[in-house]
């Protein structure tokens, strides 16, 4: 089946000096959820303005559904729904008002009514677009993208900034979306969000892709499947790093702030090594945690750096 | 009674027909557009007291102040000294006697009155039954005062008209204050709508990334650029009505043009600010800066179009680039409309000088204009 959304070898470099993008290659099959993952600044709106055709790269190829945004601008606009980050929707017009705005564009839009129900906005369809919480006016602005009846919906950093209910009711509305089969691609810089929502990833960073693959792939692959993390009383020894990597199932070790990561494989083997170990020493143990890997560690594991400096 | 019974049954298990799929016209993008603008500015108050109620409160305002009254009783003194009584009686008993308020004083006080602008002239008896007179030519309430007290006092003495004349007053509407400055806030109140209206709220959108949301849809932009000049005619009608209305009412304007080649220059006028609007909004990313470029485009017209004032005032050399400027076209065709009832073949010079910078700045507006 021929892709969705296919690019190859973006580029998109800023008053010739700015690198936003360098070098991007995807290709995202109908009716996948595809996320872009990655920290701010990694390029990932770029990247997703090249493909939805706002922005023109300065190298590269865009295909979306079989055609290319220089031949097909109009008959592309018909199909695709688009979210952008941070948009501010006229204040003074109503909800009802904003959503039919958007869908006089199009030839055959869904039904205003049935769209906000879906977004659970009927009860504020006459409400003033200026009077809506954060939450409401980010599914205000996926309605306005739904309403064209899209086949292909781009989301731009979705739940940046929303509390924890309304990010569920919007990946609520993304899975119906895929569920009626259509294609999702999204940008986020949400390691849950990326793992429930997606089917694929691609983690960003500094304008290239440094990992590609389902969730549970990379996690795997490289994330290991368990995170011990530890610290202890006295760490003045300059080979504690090997001395840890050294423990059994361990497959790489990290010291951020004298807290030890380790990915380990199999804990129940690690951990009672690293209690003997210490022991030995004569140190103790300050702190002990142990957990599943996620895409945060995958992204540390690779870049060093966290995906959200806080 | 069987099929009665079988009649409701096979009603209730039909399924119901979905509604009919609405398939948008070519045209309903325009439409929503317009519709949606309208609302926005309906529901905006401060653009409806700027944009409407303003105007009129600067005509009303301005139309009072500058009021045709009959010419000003002149204040003079008279110096005392021999002779000084004299000149007071002959003021006194002229026919004249009312437009003129003599006294008379001592010389110190007479003089610092002069000065400081009390008194528009001194008459001085020079003691040999004649008179010196001191007025200041700088000021013309002066001078006029001059030619008055002089006349009176000469007629008083005797003199004697040797050429027949007769006089006739003439005070015809359409010469007053009011007449000349209602076209005038006409012009203004176009062109700051115009550039306002057009270039603020492009940049503001733009800003808000609401252009980069629209064009993200199939949404034409000739049709998004329509339906704000489309927007922008039905303010102007408004405007112009209201203005008009408001002049002919309070200040009893007398208009003589037709409505409608008034109407016509007014959506001339409109469509020319907008494309000056537009041009003017065509790359600035923040408010800020577009709100200084339309003050320092707008400031020229406000001083040198002959809004408030006459023009001519300017010296000659100006005179041909302030005829250039499309607020100046605007505003000279307008009164020559209004007040002249001049048709609209008469005014193509003017009409050329606003289709061309409104067709100029359309032109590269559109070449230039940042849409993401």
């Amino acid at each position: 089946m021929p892709a969705a959304i296919e690019c190859r070898d973006l580029r998109k470099t800023y008053d010739g000096k700015v690198e936003a993008v360098r070098g991007l290659t995807l290709s995202i099959a109908p009716g996948e959820c595809f996320g872009l993952l990655g920290p701010n600044g990694a390029g990932k709106t770029t990247t997703i303005e090249i493909l939805e055709g706002l922005l023109a790269p300065t190298s590269g190829e865009v295909t979306i559904l079989g055609q290319t945004w220089n031949t097909h601008a109009r008959e592309l606009r018909e199909q695709l729904g688009i979210s952008l980050q941070e948009t501010r929707l006229s204040e003074k017009l109503t909800v009802r008002e904003t959503v039919e705005l958007f869908a006089s564009f199009y030839q055959d839009p869904r039904p205003s009514r049935e769209v906000l129900e879906q977004l659970q906005l009927a009860e504020k369809a006459d409400s003033w677009v200026g009077k809506l919480s954060g939450g409401q006016r980010q599914r205000l602005a996926v309605a306005t993208a739904l309403v064209g009846n899209p086949r292909i919906l781009f989301l731009d950093e979705p739940t940046t900034g929303l509390d924890p209910q309304s990010r569920r009711q919007l990946w609520d509305i993304i899975r119906a979306f895929q569920r009626n089969g259509g294609t999702v691609l999204l940008t986020t810089h949400y390691m849950d969000e990326a793992e429930r929502l997606c089917d694929r990833l691609a983690i960003v960073d500094h304008g290239v892709i440094i990992a590609e693959g389902s969730p549970a792939d990379l996690i795997d692959r490289l994330g290991g499947h368990h995170v011990v993390e530890f610290s202890v009383s006295s760490n003045g020894d300059q080979h504690a790093k090997d001395k840890w990597n050294a423990l059994p199932s361990v497959e790489s070790v990290r010291e951020e702030d004298g807290l030890f990561s380790l990915s380990v494989r199999e804990p129940h083997l690690t951990i009672p090594a690293l209690l003997e170990a210490v022991g030995q020493q004569g140190s103790a143990l300050l702190h002990l945690t142990t957990r599943q890997a996620s895409l945060e560690d995958v992204f540390v594991r690779l870049t060093g750096r966290h995906l959200r400096e806080d | 009674m069987t099929v009665a019974q079988q009649a409701p049954q096979t009603e209730s298990t039909k399924p119901p027909s979905p509604p009919p799929q609405s398939r948008n016209g070519r045209w309903s993008g325009y439409t929503c557009l317009l519709k949606a603008r309208m609302l926005e500015l309906k529901r905006e108050p401060e653009v409806v007291f700027w944009v409407f109620v303003f105007p009129l409160l600067l005509a009303l305002g301005l139309g009072i102040a500058f009021r045709n009254k009959p010419a000003d009783v002149t204040s003079i003194a008279i110096i005392q000294g021999s002779g000084a009584s004299d000149a007071l009686a002959m003021i006194e008993n002229s026919p004249r006697h009312a437009a003129i308020h003599a006294q008379i004083l001592e010389r110190q006080a007479a003089l610092q009155g002069l000065r400081l602008g009390k008194f528009d002239l001194l008459v001085v008896p020079d003691g040999k039954g004649g008179f010196e007179y001191r007025y200041d030519p700088a000021r013309p309430e002066s001078v006029l005062s001059h030619a008055e007290v002089d006349d009176t006092l000469q007629r008083a003495a005797g003199r004697k008209d040797s050429l027949s004349t007769t006089t006739v007053a003439s005070s015809e509407p359409g010469s007053r204050y009011i007449d000349f400055l209602i076209p005038g806030l006409i012009g203004m109140n176009l062109m700051n709508s115009g550039m306002w209206g057009v270039g603020f709220s492009l940049v503001d959108m733009r800003q808000r990334k609401l252009l980069k949301r629209f064009v993200g849809t199939p949404m034409r932009r000739s049709d998004f650029l329509l339906a704000i000049m489309s927007s922008r005619i039905v303010l102007m009608v408004i405007e112009i009505g209201l203005l008009l209305v408001f002049g002919t009412l309070f200040f009893h304007m007398r208009v003589l043009g037709s409505w409608g080649t008034i109407a016509l220059l007014g959506a001339i006028g409109s469509v020319t600010f907008g494309g000056v609007g537009l041009l003017t909004a065509s790359r600035a990313q923040k408010i800020e800066s577009i709100s200084g470029l339309i003050n320092l485009v707008m400031m020229p017209m406000w001083i040198f179009s002959g809004v408030f004032f006459s023009y001519e005032r300017f010296p000659a050399v100006v005179q041909p680039f302030i005829r250039i400027l499309p607020l100046t076209a605007l505003n000279d065709s307008l009164r020559a409309t209004i007040l002249e009832g001049a048709s609209l073949a008469s005014q193509s010079g003017r009409l050329l000088v606003l289709l061309l910078w409104g067709g100029i700045s359309f032109v590269l507006a559109l070449r230039w204009f940042r849409w993401t």
